[in-house]
């Protein structure tokens, strides 16, 4: 298994160490539940050190992450960040990512872990003009902080003014306690909260810092069960369960960042073409009426006929009911329509309820 | 960790306690604790008859499911109902919150089952 840097500070943590994609990640600490509380309430820390990373630099910069993305970069201003799918020619999804603007010429992409050497090929074959593609994975440790009180806790530990670093808005070179670290406005929780990009070595030194400074606030170390209960419960899509080589960015309900007017990008064509005769299946949230937990891949039913499946299924620690995401065949995908899912042979009604479960608490 | 030397244990993390003509079967105190907050638990219909090793329901946490499996055969006399509505007891003691009540069939198997020190080895196998 690969060692993230914080590695040693999980184990003096007595966290629950897994095999997460081949990377070894605490899935809790104290806690699935009391962790995902205290983002909601306070902060927590997470080691995401294992996303991947890659520059894209040279002057067609611009053009080529136009050519594989689906969202249009051309309005980005520097210091900006878009979220984007990146497609296959049929409209299935590669990957989730953030492009990371410095200007026209230099970008700086975050990938999924599990997605890195995948991604990295694909940006590699598709190659076009003057561009360098490096993939820096190794040269980043990545601390998210997460929460209501994420602002107020990093401010003790840096004299930039973070108020400055607005939504989906980055900084370079911000020193937290002297160390220089990127900054971004973004995270993966349905919270405010910054994403913070430092030199590996430097990564246990922060670490540190920041619990230190957060010790009065509240602030918890966090695991992936608690990243994902709290992503799941802003319905903020997982590759591999909302979004797949499989599910279109239109059938996952992210269609906003799918920008069909755009002059030319992969996966263009089928997307068109989908939304043109209608998309097929629709990402649907629900709830459980009856007793039990849906989980991923279950299958979905209406009146005894295959529907569709669970994406995602869980107990929801803020909402204390058992909820789900699925995608289904498009006529069922109302709000208030019942469905059932079948869980150990047994069909359990639930029914289709608004989207998100939970309403974003974003800085803007 | 905690285990009872009263109790005889499966490998597969269940306890079964004799009393009198029932006897009473749960989780066991490693099992909650790898498992973590337990949110939902799942039981059997009264009634029903159960062989040695047949699933009996299922206990879940945040994010996994697993299988309980009855250490020997017996038809269900009661289930315990608090556990439905609050299922975090098992974390809070796995021994003293029984998950179902058995009238045994085939009593003679209860010699196969684990002792205390048998278990408390596996345990520390697994881990």
């Amino acid at each position: 298994m690969k060692k993230t840097p914080l590695y040693e500070k999980h184990l003096e943590l007595k966290g629950k160490v897994i095999d997460f994609g081949g990377w070894a990640l605490p899935v809790e600490y104290q806690g699935i539940i009391s962790e995902h509380e205290a983002v909601r309430t306070a902060a927590g820390l997470f080691d995401v050190s294992h996303m991947g990373e890659v520059t894209v630099k040279g002057p067609d910069a611009e053009k080529y992450i136009q050519k594989l993305i689906v969202n249009d970069i051309s309005p980005m201003e520097n210091y900006q960040i878009f979220y984007s799918p990146m497609c296959y020619p049929d409209g299935g999804v590669v990957d989730d990512l953030l492009v990371y603007k410095f200007n026209k010429e230099d970008y700086f992409i975050v990938i999924n872990a599990s997605n890195t050497d995948k991604d990295v090929r694909w940006f590699m074959d598709h190659l076009e003009g003057n561009v360098e593609v490096k993939n820096v994975s190794d040269d980043y440790g990545e601390l998210a902080l997460q929460g209501p009180k994420a602002e107020m806790i990093l401010q003790k530990l840096t004299d930039t003014d973070l108020n400055e670093i607005g939504f989906f808005r980055f900084m370079p070179d911000v020193k937290i306690c002297g160390v220089p670290a990127l900054v971004s406005r973004t995270g993966y929780t349905g919270e405010d909260g910054f994403e913070i990009y430092v030199d590996p070595a430097q990564a246990p030194f922060l670490w540190d810092k920041i619990l230190e400074a957060g010790k009065g606030e509240g602030l918890v170390p966090a695991g992936l069960g608690a990243r994902d209960t709290l992503r799941f419960e802003a319905c903020l899509p997982l590759y591999g369960q909302e979004i797949d080589k499989d599910i279109t960015p239109l059938e996952a309900g992210l269609g906003s960042f799918v920008k069909l007017d755009k002059e030319d990008f992969i996966g263009k064509e089928a997307l068109l073409k989908q939304k043109e005769s209608g998309i097929p299946r629709k990402l649907v949230a629900f709830e459980m009426l009856d007793r039990g937990i849906a989980r991923s891949h279950y299958e979905v039913q209406a009146g005894g006929k295959k529907i569709g499946f669970v994406t995602t299924g869980s107990y929801s620690p803020t909402l204390k009911k058992n909820i789900g995401l699925a995608l289904i065949d498009r006529e069922y995908a109302r709000e208030g329509g019942e469905i059932e899912v079948i869980v150990r042979n047994k069909s359990l009604k639930a029914k289709i309820v608004e989207n998100p479960f939970y309403r974003k608490k974003y800085k803007k | 960790m905690k285990i009872l030397n009263d109790l005889k244990y499966t490998k597969s993390h269940e306890w079964i306690k004799v009393e009198g003509d029932k006897a009473l079967v749960g989780i066991t105190d490693y099992a909650q604790e790898h498992l973590g907050e337990i949110v939902f638990v799942e039981l059997p219909e009264p009634g029903a008859e159960l062989a040695a090793g047949d699933s009996l329901g299922v206990v879940e946490s945040v994010k996994a499911v697993a299988d309980v499996y009855v250490p020997a055969s017996g038809i269900v006399k009661e289930i315990n109902e608090e556990l439905l509505d609050d299922p975090g007891k098992l974390n809070e003691d796995a021994f003293g919150n029984w998950l179902i009540s058995l009238e045994l069939t085939d009593p003679a198997q209860l010699d196969e089952l684990l002792d205390a020190s048998e278990y408390e080895k596996l345990c520390k196998e697994e881990d």
